[in-house]
């Protein structure tokens, strides 16, 4: 049954970057939580070497069946994770006032992550049977906007304004990707153009104050204002070369919030300087090309577009984050894939290179 | 998507190549702070425009442990400058030093001058020692206590309640009366600065500042000269003074007697301040305005002839023979008049407040009718005025009765409460939205003590207007019957307040003796009986009898008889606000 071009085809390339990352991630970790006041929080890196495991053990997972099976599962999979959300809904975990973890005894997860994975097999599925040479028309985008928009308001409720924005943005993408008619496109940026004053026509003044503070962290330098000029100083005083693995100092004094999963960018920066935050960009940019290459070489449309959707989910959260932590980006709660501390945000990750690794096996491989 | 990569690769080498000196610089001395400013909270002033209670400013003593260096040195010295011992600095920081590095300890608040002047001169001799200037509550006229309230500290358990979300510790919360209902609307919003300080923890620079935003001030209903009168007539008393316009149920003036210093609670008090003040058999702490619950004895007559006539049981010419005493069953029940009113209409009954007359009456009636119209009047029901803490008396019914104690009411006890004694309870300012809507000709409102918000900046943000929350059960037949008998209580010659009146104060009202012990004890045993058992005075009452302006009730703990006590400070409030109204004319 195993056919040995499965092994000739595996993508290396892609399998070396992300272990490359993955260690970049777990040496930053260690030094984020080792640096924690008052006490250093040993246990949260033993957890995440844990998730890694875990990690990996669902990447060879995703890399055994054929990703076509995902193809007929697409459906169940989707319910499968609106479920979770409207479990979340009702019967969340309340952390720090947001509603986002399902308890499951000795472990939470997150499933607007695993939501992320499950939108895009959907729409590449719906893609890979709708889309015309001439792209997608006002009629046949509805259906994406419709599987977009159940995922995208039950996380907005959590609230998560950040994982909500980021399953539009995907969606989106993967849009413009396939192609999207003219006039379909203009509708769209139209609608878009619009319903912003008359939303905020509607809104209260305070609502549209906590909306510009959204926007733009530097109206309020008190709470996310002042951890983005903190992120700043800490990469910035990185310089060229770092101040070494386990000696930053910004990190070490708690200046940072959230040094350990959002801002972990500015704990590697800070450490490892110029040198290093180019590195890992590097780093970054490789997968993204690796994963886009996965995309062009596949034959079949679905595994093209699943790759493709996978690769600018990547992207995205990549941009985003590293944008946030540098003050180019609003603050929103986005992790950095395979560095950030998080449990869900890990598996996720792992589960899109699996079955990146997937196509990239099977793309010889017809029935 | 190469493009945006390079996009994030100019970033980092603007942030760690261009800038690298500044943002290392600024590393190096971990110098930014976050310093907050704190909104002054609103003004309160009375209806014609006077400050009540202010902000001033106060000086906060902390210090900044990682600035302050070598931390010893500086708490020597700083007890050297200022005579705090070192000892209680020491004591402060140790307790509260954890994962406080780069936040000011509070050392002392609200200094005093010569402190200060003492640290604003050592100022480079002193790292890490900072002085912030905080606005604190100041009660300038020290009146009105009970409606104002007072600020205190937030507690640590307040802290983690929902409701005080965005609140630090250290922060002063209105506890009680209108700095309590309103808190928010008095209290603005922080604001803050980032600042970059040096070594020694002086700031050299403000990076960013957003200001902070001053509360909304209270333009409260009661008039300040009123108010002081009220409390001057019951210096020395327990009891109670309320007044409110019977036309708008604005307050006009509320005071509670005992008071207490309202500034001692913002400046913190000591432990045997405070026991002292909670251990007063006479609560000082209780509004006892809207919170002390007393039998309305005979003002509650007012509803049983409003129920007899109504319910067509009695008219103004029905006649009932007072011999001093009623027998009812095995019982005797007298009247306060032993030798007794003779033959009296309604009218003369309320007017000389016979008992008998209304110990028919009120069998006729029956307890559950009563209660029905006292209700209706006001009583046993919130006035929902918005202080918090309002208790809600009781009209007693026989099915309260059979499940509170478990025993069925007896025939009898429908005659006490007739009269406004047995389980009978109510507060002041029901009593006086009764008053109040017998003088308007039957409309209750709802007592307002706040007029107007404004924002700090003189605009008006909310006006009050009055709320009506029920009609008097009341024809304008039966109400113009009682109200001519509430005029003869005080202007004919047999009327139970004819003592106190006095020319150019048209008054109308009703006495009340609220009896503590049973009347059938000898009258030798009445003289001599101790304070604590003597009955409580009560007086509710209305001026001029025409379109009224003014409707007070008034309590006088142990004040024994209605008209001397508790009439004389109605019929005195009247006349300073009647005049006071004459003169601005």
């Amino acid at each position: 049954m195993f056919d040995k071009r499965l092994y000739q085809n595996f993508d290396w390339g892609i399998a070396a970057t992300v272990a490359a990352l993955c260690l970049v991630g777990m040496a930053t970790v260690y030094s984020a939580v080792m640096a924690m006041t008052p006490a250093p929080q040993g246990a949260l890196f033993v957890r995440q070497a844990i998730w890694f495991c875990i990690g990996l053990t669902l990447m060879s997972i995703c890399c055994l069946f054929d990703y076509k099976a995902l193809d007929k599962w697409a459906n169940v999979i989707y319910v499968a994770c609106v479920a979770l959300l409207v479990l979340v809904f009702f019967g969340g975990k309340v952390v720090g006032g947001a509603k986002r973890w399902l308890d499951l005894g000795p472990i939470s997860i997150q499933p607007s992550e695993i939501m992320k994975i499950a939108i895009i097999i959907i729409i590449a599925r719906y893609y890979s049977k709708h889309a015309d040479t001439g792209g997608v028309t006002m009629r046949k985008l509805m259906v994406p906007i419709a599987l977009t928009l159940v995922p995208f308001i039950l996380i907005l409720k959590q609230p998560d304004l950040g994982t909500a924005l980021l399953v539009c943005i995907i969606v989106g993408s993967m849009t413009i990707f396939v192609k999207i008619e003219k006039r379909a496109f203009v509708f769209l940026t139209i609608f878009f153009l619009v319903s912003i004053p008359i939303v905020s026509f509607f809104l209260k003044g305070y609502q549209k104050q906590r909306i510009l503070t959204f926007l733009n962290p530097e109206l309020d330098p008190l709470n996310a204002g002042y951890h983005i000029i903190q992120s700043k100083i800490a990469i910035g005083s990185g310089m060229i070369s770092g101040k070494g693995f386990l000696r930053g100092t910004q990190s070490a004094l708690s200046f940072l919030p959230e040094q350990h999963t959002d801002f972990i960018f500015s704990v590697w920066a800070e450490e490892w300087g110029f040198i290093g935050s180019m590195g890992i960009l590097a780093l970054f940019l490789t997968l993204i090309l690796l994963g886009l290459n996965v995309a062009y070489r596949c034959r079949d449309s679905f595994g093209s577009l699943l790759a493709t959707g996978i690769t600018i989910m990547i992207f995205w959260q990549v941009f985003i984050n590293i944008g946030m932590v540098m003050g180019l980006m609003p603050v929103v709660g986005v992790p950095l894939p395979f560095v950030s501390y998080g449990g869900s945000s890990v598996l996720t990750m792992m589960i899109s290179v699996g079955i990146l690794l997937n196509i990239s096996m099977r793309r010889f491989v017809f029935d | 998507m190469v493009f945006m990569f390079v996009i994030l690769s100019f970033r980092v080498y603007y942030l760690q190549v261009i800038e690298r000196d500044e943002f290392s610089r600024l590393s190096r001395n971990n110098c930014i702070r976050l310093q907050s400013i704190e909104p002054p909270r609103g003004l309160i002033f009375d209806r014609q425009g006077r400050l009540l209670v202010e902000n001033r400013p106060a000086f906060d003593l902390s210090v900044i442990l990682k600035d302050a260096k070598p931390l010893d040195e500086t708490i020597e010295k700083l007890s050297g400058y200022t005579s705090i011992p070192a000892d209680e600095i020491k004591s402060k920081i140790e307790k509260k030093k954890r994962g406080m590095g780069y936040k000011p300890i509070l050392l002392r608040h609200d200094i005093g001058r010569d402190t200060l002047a003492a640290v604003e001169v050592h100022k480079f001799d002193l790292p890490g020692v900072a002085l912030s200037i905080k606005p604190r509550r100041h009660y300038i006229q020290k009146s009105a206590a009970h409606l104002i309230g007072y600020l205190s500290e937030i507690s640590a358990k307040e802290l983690k309640k929902p409701e005080w979300r965005g609140y630090r510790g250290g922060d002063y919360i209105g506890k009680f009366g209108v700095e309590k209902a309103f808190e928010t609307v008095l209290t603005g919003k922080r604001g803050g600065r980032q600042v970059e300080v040096n070594a020694t923890g002086q700031v050299v620079r403000v990076l960013k500042t957003v200001e902070a935003q001053p509360g909304h001030n209270l333009y409260l209903t009661i008039d300040h000269n009123l108010q002081k009168k009220a409390e001057e007539l019951l210096k020395n008393l327990a009891g109670a003074v309320v007044a409110m316009d019977p036309d708008s149920g604005e307050i006009l003036a509320m005071a509670s007697s005992p008071s207490f210093d309202q500034n001692s609670f913002v400046s913190g008090m000591s432990y045997k301040q405070w026991k002292k003040l909670s251990s007063n058999p006479d609560r000082p702490m209780r509004n006892k305005v809207i919170q002390g619950e007393y039998p309305p004895a005979s003002t509650y007559k007012i509803i049983t002839a409003m129920a007899g006539l109504e319910e067509g049981l009695v008219d103004e010419r029905t006649r009932i023979n007072c011999p001093g005493h009623y027998e009812y069953g095995d019982r005797t029940f007298r009247c306060w008049k032993a030798s007794g009113h003779g033959r009296v209409n309604l009218e003369d009954a309320l007017g000389v407040s016979c008992d008998v007359f209304f110990y028919h009456l009120g069998q006729k009636i029956g307890v559950e009718k009563l209660s029905w119209y006292a209700r209706a009047c006001g009583l046993g029901v919130f006035t929902g005025v918005n202080l918090g803490h309002e208790a809600e008396g009781l009209t007693p019914t026989g099915t309260w009765k059979k499940r509170k104690t478990g025993v069925p009411w007896r025939g009898g006890e429908t005659l006490s409460v007739a009269i406004g004694q047995g389980y009978n309870l109510a507060t002041p300012i029901q009593l006086l939205v009764m008053i109040s809507a017998v003088a308007n000709r039957g409309i209750r409102y709802q007592p307002i003590i706040v007029k107007e918000i404004r924002d700090a900046g003189g605009h008006v943000l909310k006006k009050s207007v009055p709320l009506t929350t029920g009609r008097l059960p009341a024809s304008p037949k039966t109400l113009s019957l009682i109200r001519k008998a509430l005029w003869n209580v005080v202007n004919k010659s047999n009327g139970t307040a004819w003592s106190i009146r006095i020319p150019n104060v048209q008054m109308s009202g009703k006495t009340g003796t609220a009896q503590l012990v049973s009347r059938k004890l000898n009258e030798d045993a009445m003289k001599k009986k101790p304070d604590h058992l003597k009955a409580h005075a009560l007086f509710v009452a209305y001026s001029p009898q025409e379109n009224p302006k003014i409707a007070v009730s008034v309590i006088v703990e142990h004040g024994e008889h209605g008209a001397a006590s508790a009439g004389t400070i109605s019929r005195d409030l009247i006349k300073v606000y009647m005049d006071e109204r004459r003169g601005g004319e």
